[in-house]
């Protein structure tokens, strides 16, 4: 399988398997996931709920709970370590510095009984070594690049004495502390109004040009995803259906679910049109797939969708979809 | 302003509280088959004498007469007069309380010493063996009879090895320490008498084992479960993905606020002691209150018993209003809210 | 439409499956999952048949007097050795152990049947009721138990009967709260509403909607408080407020044998162990199972 292999690629994640053990068995997460993510670029993965996108980035920063989970299968090489052994220091060591990561939920995602600043200084103070009053200053100018005005207040207030927003702010800048390579941003702004959304997104953006920090935009939203990222993988049940440079993949989608995915989008139905959905639901994965994942709900199955598609070039450029049809018409 | 709000709340709990326990021991008292009067005239006294007594101590007056004179007292500090002892019940409760108190303070140090780090240990390494080791440990701890075990030390370190006395809290030839605090560890040490303050420390070892081992087991689970609680929540996530250190984790992020509900179970613990106390003092021949509380049921000495009552139910609604205003002063969110 | 009906009325004529509050197999897959769980319940199985077949395993009657072999120590005649009568140690802890058993089955099936049911009906039916019954509980609660139960056991009399009805009294709060917390729970739930438009009557949605659904941390409840009732009854006994001489129970066993214990550690040391042994058991299972019941303590 071809991939970027240059040195700007900073995540790569080649073929990679993972299971969950359950009662009588096991959910199949992910099911053959390759990606990658270079130096500055911002890179989307779209997926409806259970499409185990943020399973998959958990894994690639091995935050996934120690024993909960089986990978059969897979490499996974950030910034030239391979995660999959590299220790537990070396790990923490790279998490919070070179990489950041940040989630859906800021609710809940700040210690409750700690203050802004007292968590702030603690993760800048452990990777940069700085004394109290500079990682303060850095503290500081994080919040204001985040538009935070009252950022001397903030770090005296406590997390459930903030707005949803001006928390997942605080932790945008926080990510930011060490102007890390990689940022992964698990749905950031899914738990936010919508109002806040775009300014937020805006700012992790205008901050990632600024550090030249690259960003693995996860979302279930096709509309934020193609605003924001320069190129975008779909995944379905696990697997990549489809990839590409967000233009391509938007306007000429070749894979049926992206297609279906696209349809679905408001801005493609004209005024008075019922909003187009998709039929069906998301195939159990408690079974292994043996067929492509899609076949229940696609229109265009045939007796070759029994096999499992490979990715492959759809025509255009750098666009891959994994489809049968594709095939064919090859 | 939120301080005096849960102290005023709790206060108004305290008098419902009071008059409930009086109540509940009241009407227990006037259940027993026995005649208070008889039993203070003793056997040979005569019809007259007996009813003489009844009548001095108002038993031939209307029940709600004898509760509402009761509550009265209790209001002022009058818990009457132990048929036993014939002494104010309040006096004999404050000969015994330090004993007790003693015994349960020293306990409690030692169920938190050892519960705490085997609590973490156990839900840091869940599943492991060192959490099953843990467990079994905390329900053996809840398991045991307190009385049993005491009986089984005392047969091994003082039968066998004689390393440390069978009972009481200081040994007979040596002169108690002068009364300042009725806490002997500390009254010895005031005074610089360093023998009694070594037999003190010896008399104290087992009985504090036997109590704190029973409630070593509540710690360690209450920790387990709250530190279980804590760490699956999503700001251990942010600090993992922030690259802090496991141990880090642990003892910065997710043992201080597992501490925070850990607090009422603590709390509880102070009150469960000092009741607890009851069964490990009969053991130890320990001059506290949970021996004179048994001695005074089996003289169906009601005064008594209802005096102990009160008094433990006081001491147990003061904690609760302690730990209450502590979560507060550890609780930002609580404070924030009210 | 009315094929429809029809068709779904055909449907409904078919025998449904009786409905199972607890997935067995489920529990069973669970149980495998945790040996420690697993040890407990043999052990409680173990000791339930010991107890119950008692006449099969004693060797010797519980109450024979020997004064010939008074105070023996173990030997192969007597496992546990003899008490200060010449009785068999090891028999009385059999029969003892029925006592001590019903005692702790006795109070946790009374006080809990009593208390869920007040709980249930207290958080069902809400208002003055609910309010009177909680702050009747809240009281109970604050006083110290232990001293609570002495007292009562001593006002009604020395007997172990009336120390297991001291206990159960005393133990009723504690479902009363757990069973009136989880009846509100039940009641905000749209199945609770969908059937208070059907005008479903209370008793109804009590038997149907509430109970079922309690019903777990209920017996995970009762399950732990086997143990401590049996503890307590043991407790009670010990200071002589429960079984009395020459009654066989474990409590007043060693109550007497402590009389002997610097010579004779084995009089109050096996019956204590017995106790401790039954405890553990049953505390242990009784974990297991709330771990299984309840996944909100089930951490990942």
């Amino acid at each position: 399988m071809p991939i970027d292999m240059s040195d700007k690629t900073i995540l790569k994640i080649e073929d990679l398997h993972l299971n969950f053990p359950i009662y009588q068995g096991a959910v199949h997460a992910i099911n053959g996931v390759s990606l990658y993510v270079d130096e500055g670029e911002i890179v989307g993965i779209v997926g409806e709920s259970g499409s185990a996108k943020s399973v998959t980035a958990m894994a690639a920063l091995r935050l996934l709970p120690k024993g909960s989970f089986r990978l059969t299968n897979g490499n996974i090489t950030m910034l030239g370590h391979d995660i999959l052994k590299i220790s537990e220091a070396e790990m923490n060591s790279l998490r919070g510095n070179q990489v950041a990561m940040i989630f859906q939920e800021p609710q809940t995602a700040l210690n409750p009984t700690k203050t802004i600043g007292k968590q702030m200084f603690k993760v800048i103070q452990l990777h940069t070594g700085k004394k109290r009053k500079e990682a303060r200053n850095l503290a500081l100018c994080l919040l204001q690049d985040m538009r935070i005005n009252d950022a001397e207040e903030i770090l005296q207030r406590y997390p459930f004495e903030l707005s949803g927003g001006m928390r997942q702010r605080i932790l945008i800048g926080l990510a930011f502390a060490c102007s890390p390579r990689l940022l992964v941003a698990d749905e950031p702004t899914t738990a936010l109004d919508v109002t806040v959304q775009r300014q937020v997104l805006q700012l992790m953006r205008a901050k990632a040009r600024k550090t030249s920090t690259a960003i693995l935009f996860i979302s279930h939203d096709l509309a934020l995803v193609s605003q924001f990222c320069d190129r975008i993988y779909v995944m379905y049940a696990g697997s990549i259906v489809e990839e590409g440079p967000t233009k391509l993949v938007l306007s000429a989608p070749a894979h049926p679910y992206t297609q279906a995915l696209v349809r679905a989008l408001p801005e493609s139905s004209t005024k008075g049109q019922r909003l187009e959905s998709i039929p069906g639901t998301v195939p159990k994965l408690t079974i292994k797939q043996e067929a492509c994942s899609f076949r229940e709900r696609c229109d265009h199955a045939h007796d070759l969708c029994v096999k499992i598609p490979s990715l492959v070039m759809s025509g255009v450029k750098t666009q891959k979809a994994a489809c049968w049809l594709l095939e064919k018409v090859r | 302003m939120s301080f005096l709000n849960v102290i005023r709340k709790r206060l108004v709990f305290l008098v419902f509280v009071m008059f409930g326990v009086t109540l509940i021991t009241f009407t227990i008292s006037n259940l027993i088959p026995g005649d208070p009067a008889r039993l203070i005239a003793g056997d040979r006294a005569t019809a007259e004498i007996v009813e003489k007594i009844r009548n001095d101590l108002g038993l031939d007056r209307p029940l709600y007469e004898q509760y509402g004179k009761y509550i009265v007292g209790v209001a002022q500090g009058d818990l009457g007069t132990s048929i036993r002892t014939r002494r104010p019940v309040l006096e004999d409760l404050k000969i015994f309380f330090p004993a007790t108190l003693e015994l349960a303070i020293v306990a409690l140090m030692l169920a938190i010493a050892m519960g705490i780090p085997l609590g973490v240990a156990s839900a840091v390494w869940k599943n492991k063996p060192i959490d099953h080791l843990v467990r079994i440990i905390s329900v053996i701890g809840i398991s045991t009879p307190a009385f049993w075990l005491g009986l089984l030390l005392i047969v091994f370190f003082y039968g066998k090895l004689g390393i440390f006395p069978g009972g009481g809290r200081i040994d007979q030839n040596i002169a108690m320490p002068q009364h300042v605090t009725g806490f002997l560890l500390i009254d010895s040490l005031i005074a610089r008498d360093f023998t009694a303050f070594k037999s003190v420390v010896g008399h104290l070892i087992l009985p504090a084992f036997t109590l704190g081992f029973v409630h070593l087991g509540v710690v360690a689970r209450q920790v387990r479960s709250a530190m279980l609680e804590e760490l699956k929540q999503d700001y251990i996530r942010t600090a993992r993905a922030n690259g802090v250190s496991e141990f880090s984790i642990v003892f910065t992020e997710a043992l201080p606020n597992a501490m925070i509900p850990s607090i009422t179970v603590l709390g509880l613990a102070v009150g469960d002691l000092l009741y607890g106390a009851v069964l490990t003092e009969t053991v130890f021949a320990w001059p506290g209150m949970g021996a004179y509380v048994v001695s005074s049921i089996q003289a169906l000495d009601f005064p008594a018993v209802m005096g102990f009552t009160v008094v433990v139910s006081l001491a147990y609604v003061m904690v609760n209003l302690a730990v209450d205003l502590i979560y507060m002063m550890v609780d930002p969110r609580i404070r924030g809210i009210s | 439409m009315s094929e429809i009906l029809q068709e779904k009325s055909a449907k409904q004529e078919k025998p449904i499956k009786k409905r199972s509050f607890i997935d067995w197999r489920y529990l069973w897959y669970q149980l495998t999952g945790s040996p420690l769980t697993m040890v407990g319940l043999v052990v409680i199985l173990l000791i339930l048949i010991l107890v119950i077949f008692a006449p099969i395993f004693a060797t010797h009657d519980p109450n024979t007097i020997d004064l010939r072999a008074r105070l023996a120590s173990p030997s192969a005649d007597h496992f546990f050795g003899t008490d200060e009568v010449g009785r068999d140690i090891y028999s009385r802890i059999l029969f003892g152990g029925r006592l001590s058993i019903a005692v702790g089955f006795g109070v946790v099936i009374v006080a809990g049947f009593i208390g869920t049911l007040i709980g249930a009906l207290s958080g069902l039916i809400g208002g003055w009721f609910d309010t009177i019954t909680m702050r009747i509980m809240d009281v109970v609660l604050s006083v110290p138990s232990l001293v609570l139960i002495m007292a009562l056991a001593a006002a009604l009399g020395p007997s172990l009967v009336n120390a297991a009805f001291a206990i159960a009294i005393v133990r009723i709060p504690y479902y009363v709260r757990l069973s009136r917390g989880q009846a509100l729970l039940v009641r905000e739930m749209p199945y609770v509403a969908a059937a208070q438009t059907f005008k479903a009557s209370r008793w109804h949605i009590l038997r149907w909607h509430v109970i079922p659904n309690i019903l777990s941390p209920i017996v995970v409840q009762a399950t732990l408080d086997l143990g401590n009732t049996i503890l307590l009854a043991a407790a009670l006994s010990f200071i002589g407020l429960g079984a009395q001489q020459p009654t066989a129970e474990w409590g007043a066993m060693v109550a007497t044998g402590r009389n002997y214990i610097l010579d004779q550690w084995w009089y109050s040391g096996f019956p204590g162990f017995a106790i401790l042994l039954t405890a553990t058991a049953f505390n242990i299972f009784g974990d297991g199972i709330r771990d299984i019941l309840d996944p909100k303590q089930n951490a990942h």
